[in-house]
């Protein structure tokens, strides 16, 4: 048996999960202040729940945050310590994918922002050949295209390539 | 209606040619999307939604019986031949079945794993025949005091009893709840927690969320940790099992269905506690001379009886999410959705008002459980070549539709922006150990739960002690503190004796 990593940043993350909780339950509250006062009466208005929830929140995130002081959970996770680490070009291409299909669907359509987010995923999962995937992310997307607009009558919007067909 | 009547009716009607046609065609998308690997039954069930759009209700219904169960199925395949579980009830059959494939045993353990499914699967669907209707005479008499009290007590019971930490799993049920709350508010018609965002009027889909965590989420949590190399995918070998095998695996199928079933019925939510209960008693009443096999190289019973108890609570979970409208599983959240996507409300009302589509959909989960047995044994080799899609292609093609299902409901990008961001905080909650279904768990059932406090509290005028004077409603409070605050009790009275 290999001895796990020792990660020194452990009850650091865990902190940083803590407070990022904490911070939710704010900017829920923050939203709660902010729905307007409703003319209606009623017994439970409509801002009472979103209340509650921002507290309920910021009390799991200080519970968290104290949990995370005093050692955190991370290390008792067999899986997150025996991870191998970071795969910074993985999440490098995947991230970029996702940022190519935000940037693309509204302009050139589905067909092509999909393929293009194919190729980079496949690349992130270490694929060697993005000629190939290229041709198959067309087939696929294209073949969910029209499964989808007209199969199924669900519209995915216009672009250049759906246009043509 | 009595439960053979409702049956005769259904029956009646699930048995129309189109509606077999349904059963079948569920059936058959459910085992192919479920056998992908790291496909769980909720995530099927979410990417299978758009198929129904053009269906009428029961048609859709028929065909989500179908996915459901093929789901079930196409999971447990996965689970023996590749080793990687799609969700947290196939675990413990991953950890016998998967020893069997490397010993050359496959075959026998995908012929128990869909015999045990069959028997578990009718044993839990004459449960929600004969158990349902039960139920619906009980939930009748329930008020909006006693359905928040039982909310609560689901929303505990999903969040805090399961999972590894209280801490964690009531965070991941806040986090729902927050999501729940986005949208217009039914009662004063006040835009909340929208940041002035015109497309979050409507509220985040829950579809979403669901892609969101379990697609998105798994798919970067993988390219995070990505390593070379592939999975080794098993022979399936001799779909065949010995005289020894039949006599081996019986008694585990029946045990494995009635603990299964109960757990499913009650809102202990969740597969993984009678999986491996299940687990643990077929290791300790298996016959000596097999009782190497646990661990070593498979024992039949670790995968027939856990299989059997999986399949018993998923069915199980269907009792109080049709007779009561409440989901206490991320798939049952997800059908509820489904539901309420077509005007129909699922509780004691369904039964009612729509007798024919109920009985209907309970009928065609006996018709998809044989559909299934007759199927996935032929159908095998098929599925074990889907599990050979090689990872980057397979990511790639579940990010693709995970997008245009996605972009499909409402063609806005902010959608998309949601479905990444939440992906995202998803990636991290697997890091850190955070459960995923109490999320939509508590977005689908915390808006029904702030409804039905308005409505006890309009009743009641304001009175804050209705909760308390009425003894349903207490005794199912008293219940939920229990649950909340009994675990850590008992612990901390174990410790000293432990120690």
């Amino acid at each position: 048996m290999n001895q796990p990593p020792i990660h020194e940043g452990t009850p650091r993350a865990d902190l940083g999960v803590g407070l990022f909780v904490v911070l939710l339950g704010l900017a829920t509250l923050y939203a709660a202040w902010a729905i307007p006062e409703s003319p209606l009466y009623a017994q439970v208005g409509a801002k009472a729940i979103p209340y509650l929830v921002g507290v309920i929140l910021v009390g799991l995130g200080i519970g968290l945050s104290v949990s995370a002081a005093r050692g955190g959970w991370s290390h008792g996770l067999e899986e997150a310590m025996a991870a191998p680490p970071t795969n910074w070009r993985a999440i490098g291409l995947l991230g970029a994918g996702l940022i190519v299909q935000l940037a693309l669907i509204d302009w050139l359509g589905f067909v092509i922002a999909a393929t293009i987010q194919y190729v980079l995923v496949c690349a992130a999962f270490g694929s060697r050949r993005p000629l190939r995937d290229l041709f198959i992310g067309i087939v696929v997307t294209l073949g969910a295209y029209l499964a989808f607009s007209r199969l199924l009558g669900v519209n995915i919007g216009a672009g250049v390539l759906e246009g043509i067909i | 209606m009595d439960s053979v009547a409702g049956l005769a009716m259904g029956f009646a009607n699930a048995l129309t040619p189109i509606n077999l046609g349904w059963a079948l065609l569920g059936c058959f998308l459910g085992t192919a999307i479920g056998v992908l690997p790291g496909i769980g039954p909720a995530l099927t069930i979410a990417l299978l939604l758009p198929v129904t759009f053009k269906v009428e209700a029961t048609g859709a219904f028929i065909l989500f019986c179908g996915v459901f169960y093929g789901a079930m199925y196409g999971g447990s395949t996965t689970s023996i031949l590749l080793n990687t579980p799609g969700e947290s009830g196939s675990i413990i059959t991953a950890l016998e079945g998967a020893k069997m494939a490397r010993n050359g045993r496959a075959g026998p353990a995908l012929v128990t794993a869909a015999v045990g499914s069959f028997v578990a699967g009718t044993v839990g669907t004459l449960g929600i025949s004969f158990i349902g209707p039960i139920v619906v005479d009980l939930a009748l008499k329930l008020g909006p005091a006693e359905y928040f009290s039982l909310m609560l007590l689901c929303f505990v019971t999903v969040s805090a009893v399961l999972g590894g930490s209280a801490l964690r799993g009531l965070t991941s049920l806040g986090f729902g709840l927050m999501l729940g709350l986005v949208g217009i508010d039914l009662q004063t018609g006040q835009p909340r927690l929208t940041f002035g965002i015109p497309e979050l009027l409507d509220g985040v889909n829950v579809v979403l969320v669901a892609v969101a965590l379990f697609a998105v989420g798994e798919t970067l949590h993988l390219a995070w940790r990505h390593v070379e190399g592939g999975q080794e995918v098993r022979e399936v070998g001799r779909l065949w099992m010995s005289r020894s095998d039949w006599r081996r695996s019986i008694g585990p199928w029946l045990r494995g269905s009635l603990l299964g079933f109960p757990f499913g019925v009650l809102p202990a939510g969740g597969t993984e506690m009678p999986t491996m209960l299940s687990y643990y008693a077929e290791q300790k009443m298996v016959k000596p001379e097999f009782r190497h096999e646990f661990g070593t190289t498979g024992a039949i019973e670790g995968v027939a009886g856990p299989e059997a108890a999986n399949n018993a609570a998923a069915a199980g979970i269907l009792v109080p999410m049709l007779t009561l409208g409440l989901p206490t599983s991320a798939t049952a959240a997800i059908m509820l959705s489904a539901f309420q996507s077509y005007g129909i409300q699922p509780g004691p009302m369904l039964f009612t008002q729509q007798p024919v589509l109920v009985w209907t959909l309970i009928a065609s989960l006996y018709i998809a459980n044989v559909m299934l047995v007759v199927l996935n044994l032929p159908l095998v080799g098929l599925w074990a070549r889907i599990l050979k899609i090689p990872t980057p292609q397979l990511y790639a093609g579940i990010l693709v539709f995970a997008t245009i299902g996605t972009y499909g409901i409402s063609n806005s990008v902010t959608d998309l922006v949601l479905l990444y961001g939440i992906g995202i905080v998803a990636m991290f909650m697997r890091r850190f150990d955070f459960p995923t279904a109490p999320v939509v768990i508590g977005m689908i059932l915390g808006p029904m739960a702030e409804q039905a406090l308005r409505q006890a509290l309009t009743i009641s005028q304001g009175d804050w002690t209705t909760f308390l004077t009425r003894p349903i409603s207490a005794s199912i409070l008293a219940l939920a503190a229990v649950a909340l605050v009994g675990p850590r009790l008992w612990g901390a009275f174990r410790r000293p004796a432990v120690a």
